[in-house]
């Protein structure tokens, strides 16, 4: 592969990325195992089956979340940010 | 392209750009048939033949292959329009054939054909055991799919463990790409095809392919035990991922055998019982179903892969897990029959033929092969009370017997609506086995295609936001 | 007694006549719960009951519920007060609205008159330029599926006998004719004798009546809910139109959906409610599917980014006055109903299953059967 690398953010860290890999991809080559943190018992999750059908890859991008981190691929400079719960605290009341 | 009003758009619309599904839509193409092939992916192949831009291949089977479906794909543009990145979330009959809807980014595409062809493949079976919900713990398919389709080795200690040939090929893939790997535990007995000379015998590519595998493993030293388990995995002292599993020899009925249990030290877990086919939308539209040999609920099919609904045709993992080589065939046989059905000729008869000749031969084996790595209820010996069965909703092992003993639940529907299994975004595809598994065992019976159907049915099969539904097809009608 | 169905109606007979003392055989044909009660909310409302006897039967059912909370554990219910806030949208609407509530109030229902400012309190992310609403403190929300194995293993525990998986083909008679007792497709209880037998077959309740020559005109009216994904705690009532208190009691024949929405403790948003006459079809239809969740929009507007996950469709069963059918059958000795309770099932099911329990044992009448009499029918026919 000749194509550039390039960088995108994970809460506060840059990650590495190549053109055409998925968010999940590159955490994981960047040696994060989990992006996620569950709604009722509070357990960090992570990728599991890599094809978007078991929705525990759930992370934030870009202010959208739930998005399944398996699925999306990578541009440089989004926002990826570690989700907590259902993802859309600013609704809680 | 189609433009009369009245005309109901395509002719067929093929749900899944994998190796049926693209066998089916140039099929049909190459029979004069309008053909719409709607993926979720950024590109076509499946999960089989997963990548990203470019062709690099080094971790790949069947390049060549795919190379030639997805020329013939380019060389029928004229017949065919590729929809990538579309998500089929329901199917329904019209009054002339069918409408699938799709999303697409935030819109709804609907797309209007005469026929349908379901190739929506499947992905791995799970069950549950203690820790199998920490980081680092990945279904075998997703340890692959990073391999292939990502570049991206999964971790540096790996554990590969479950049941079915499958777990050879993961193995060697991450042997061969510099992973160490502690050991391949298969649960049951893999000298069990021995059983089923004649099915191997006509297979010989098959057996040369799991021959090669054993031979990458042993060149890289990787350990292979039968008759083995990973019955528990451990957290790493933070209690964020996972550190190592504890393995054991099983009995026939996979319950761990006493005093066999020790720890082996790794940071990845790759693990997988078989698979899964997605039926969904066979279920959305009413076709039949059936328990196949390997315990999986698929949808019914003839020798022409019709379902039981008049115009929908099924190919691939959806009518029985059965391999790539198997999905090309049955979707190149589907595309004729579907083609000729919307008005093509009669399909060449020698070439019909031929065509299932060698889908028996690959049925037989993959027949073969289920019978040869069944999964055994024992396994929910391995389970704790707190371990989570619904890994989306975390619902315990406890939750599930509980609906069960106090709460007179007679099937896996009723411990759904009890306790919440397969009620989060999954809808029940990681869980639905082995909650039918575990509620089963319970009540002193085996699992039905009634109990699976309980689980397995979605009348939305991805997730649309309720703006993108109310608003409507906005991307338009294709057709 | 025999009592056959195995919803939530049948779970509150067999209840309240086990603690009665009565020995109960429940005959189900499908899976406890397997009807109806599965596809419903858990609704236990009075702010959408018109004054009369629903109303009288919705307060006397509000408190037995409260009751089994107590009795059983709210928890093993997930029962919640959690109340209702019916919206209204436009100046036209707020004033029907203000009549009905003073109406409600003058028949016993607590009815708060909110002002459109005070709704944003109760109800942080309702769209903006509501007029006005309504507070109802007495609504409360159970899950219906637990609430019925609850009540039935409370039963069992008392003595009583479910059978699922086990149809009711026919009824046997005595020589007087009276019934004793039904017929069964189990091989081991092809026949069950009993001196009562109380149809509680939901929506099906039609068809086993018609075996004892006792009709009673029942017909299912689907209706659509909408789950979503999982979300914190967004929506903290029953939330529903004004338009939906309208809808309950329209005969009209096409679709009638007017919006309900609530949140539940998995965190999942509920949306319904429409109303359809096509029989049993259960088919989707996209169309109320895109109506419901335009409706919910438009109560709440963040809905629109958030995820549809799964769909489900229930038969409600409904007689044309759109009152339940509740007591002993004159034209059929021993055939008790407690049935026909269209879309409120499970709030009135337990005083339904009191009723029944009084009547089998000859206790003093909680309310007055006579609306709710099997044979009124007739009477409406020949007059």
């Amino acid at each position: 592969m000749n194509d550039t690398a390039f960088q995108f953010h994970f809460d506060d860290q840059q990650i590495s990325a190549e053109p055409g890999q998925t968010v999940a991809a590159a955490l994981i080559a960047g040696g994060h195992l989990w992006w996620r943190r569950t709604r009722v018992h509070d357990r960090p999750r992570g990728l599991f089956c890599g094809i978007g059908v078991c929705f525990d890859c759930l992370v934030t991008i870009n202010d959208r979340p739930n998005r399944r981190a398996c699925l999306v691929e990578a541009q440089p400079g989004d926002q990826v940010s570690t989700q907590l719960g259902a993802g859309r605290a600013h609704l809680a009341n | 392209m189609p433009t009369s009003q009245t005309d109901p758009g395509y002719d067929i619309a093929v749900v899944g750009a994998g190796p049926a599904g693209l066998a089916a839509a140039t099929s049909a193409a190459n029979s004069g048939a309008r053909v719409a092939l709607i993926d979720s992916g950024a590109r076509v192949g499946g999960q089989y033949w997963r990548h990203r831009r470019g062709d690099d291949i080094r971790h790949q089977h069947r390049w060549k292959e795919f190379r030639r479906l997805r020329g013939n794909l380019d060389h029928r543009r004229a017949l065919i329009d590729y929809l990538p990145e579309h998500f089929v979330w329901h199917v329904e009959r019209t009054g002339s054939g069918f409408s699938t809807h799709a999303t697409c980014g935030d819109a709804e595409r609907v797309v209007d054909s005469r026929a349908v062809v379901v190739a929506t493949g499947a992905y791995d079976r799970q069950l549950p055991f203690p820790g199998w919900t920490l980081p680092g713990v990945f279904t075998a398919g997703a340890v692959q799919g990073l391999l292939k389709g990502q570049g991206v080795l999964a971790g540096r200690r790996v554990g590969v463990a479950g049941t079915g040939p499958f777990l050879l090929a993961v193995a060697a893939g991450l042997a061969e790409a510099g992973a160490t790997v502690v050991g391949v535990f298969e649960a049951g007995l893999p000298t069990g095809f021995a059983r089923h000379p004649l099915a191997v015998l006509a297979n010989p590519g098959k057996v040369a392919e799991g021959a090669g595998y054993l031979r990458i493993l042993a060149r890289h030293r990787v350990p292979c035990h039968p008759r083995t388990g990973v019955i528990a995995a451990h957290a790493s002292p933070s209690g964020d991922s996972v550190h190592g599993v504890t393995v054991a020899r099983l009995d026939r009925d996979w319950r761990p055998v006493p005093g066999t249990d020790r720890r082996i030290d790794c940071d990845t877990v790759a693990v997988g019982y078989g698979f899964v086919p997605q039926i969904e939308i066979p279920l959305q539209l009413g076709c039949d179903t059936r328990l196949d040999v390997d315990d999986s609920l698929v949808a019914v099919v003839d020798d022409r892969q019709r379902s039981t609904v008049p115009g929908v045709f099924i190919a691939g993992e959806a009518c029985g897990v059965g391999g790539a080589v198997l999905s090309v065939l049955e979707g190149e046989l589907a595309g004729l029959h579907a083609a000729h059905l919307t008005g093509a000729g009669v399909p060449d008869p020698a070439r019909v033929r031929r065509l299932a000749r060698r889908r028996a031969a690959q049925r037989s084996f993959a027949t073969a092969m289920h019978q040869a790595f069944p999964v055994a209820a024992g396994w929910s010996s391995w389970l704790d009370d707190d371990t989570v069965i619904c890994r989306c909703e975390e619902v315990p092992a406890s939750a599930v017997t509980r609906a069960v003993d106090q709460l007179g639940a007679t099937d896996p529907r009723a411990v759904k609506l009890f306790a919440r299994p397969g009620m989060g975004l999954c809808q029940g595809r990681m869980c639905g086995f082995a909650t039918a598994g575990l509620v089963a065992d319970r009540l002193g019976r085996t699992v039905t295609a009634e109990d699976l159907r309980g689980m397995s049915s979605r009348p939305i099969a991805q997730p649309i936001t309720l703006g993108t539904l109310a608003a409507g097809p906005r991307g338009g009608r294709v057709s | 007694m025999v009592i056959v169905g195995a919803g939530v109606v049948g779970a509150a007979c067999a209840y309240y006549c086990a603690a009665a003392g009565l020995r109960v055989t429940v005959i189900e044909r499908g899976a406890i719960g397997g009807g109806t009660t599965a596809a419903c909310e858990g609704n236990i409302l009075l702010s959408d009951k018109e004054a009369g006897p629903e109303l009288e039967l919705a307060l006397l059912s509000s408190r037995k519920w409260a009751e089994l909370a107590e009795e059983l554990g709210g928890s093993s219910l997930e029962y919640e007060s959690k109340g209702g806030v019916v919206v209204a949208a436009s100046p036209e609407t707020a004033e029907g609205l203000a009549k009905l509530t003073v109406e409600q109030r003058n028949a016993g229902i607590d009815a708060i008159d909110v002002p459109g400012p005070d709704m944003f309190d109760l109800e942080p992310n309702l769209a903006p330029g509501v007029a006005s609403g309504a507070f109802y403190p007495q609504d409360s929300q159970v899950q219906p599926m637990l609430a019925t194995a609850q009540l039935l293993r409370r039963a069992v525990q008392r003595g009583a006998t479910v059978l699922t998986n086990t149809e009711v083909v026919g009824f046997v008679r005595a020589r007087d004719g009276a019934l004793n007792g039904v017929r069964t497709t189990s091989s081991s209880m092809p026949t069950v004798h009993a001196k009562w037998v109380v149809n509680a077959a939901g929506t099906w309740s039609g068809q086993l009546a018609d075996l004892a020559a006792a009709a009673v005109p029942i017909l299912p009216r689907k209706g659509f809910i909408l789950v979503t994904e999982p979300l914190p705690r967004v929506i903290r009532h029953k939330v529903y139109t004004a338009e939906y208190v309208a809808n309950v009691a329209s005969s009209d024949e096409g679709l009638q959906t007017s919006v309900v929405v609530e949140g539940t403790r998995a965190g999942t948003v509920l949306i319904g409610a429409s109303r359809e006459r096509v029989g049993f079809d259960r088919s989707v239809s996209l169309p109320v599917l895109r109506t419901l969740a335009a409706q919910a929009i438009a109560v709440f507007p963040f809905l629109s980014e958030v995820a549809l996950l799964r769909s489900y469709l229930g038969f409600r069963p409904y007689c044309p006055d759109h009152l339940p059918v509740i007591g002993p059958d004159p034209r059929a000795q021993g055939l008790i109903h407690a049935c026909g309770h269209e879309g409120a099932g499970i709030g009135l099911s337990t005083g339904t299953g009191a009723l029944v329990a009084q009547s089998i044992v000859g206790d003093a009448l909680d309310l007055d059967l006579t609306p709710f009499r099997p044979d009124r029918f007739e009477e409406t026919k020949a007059s």
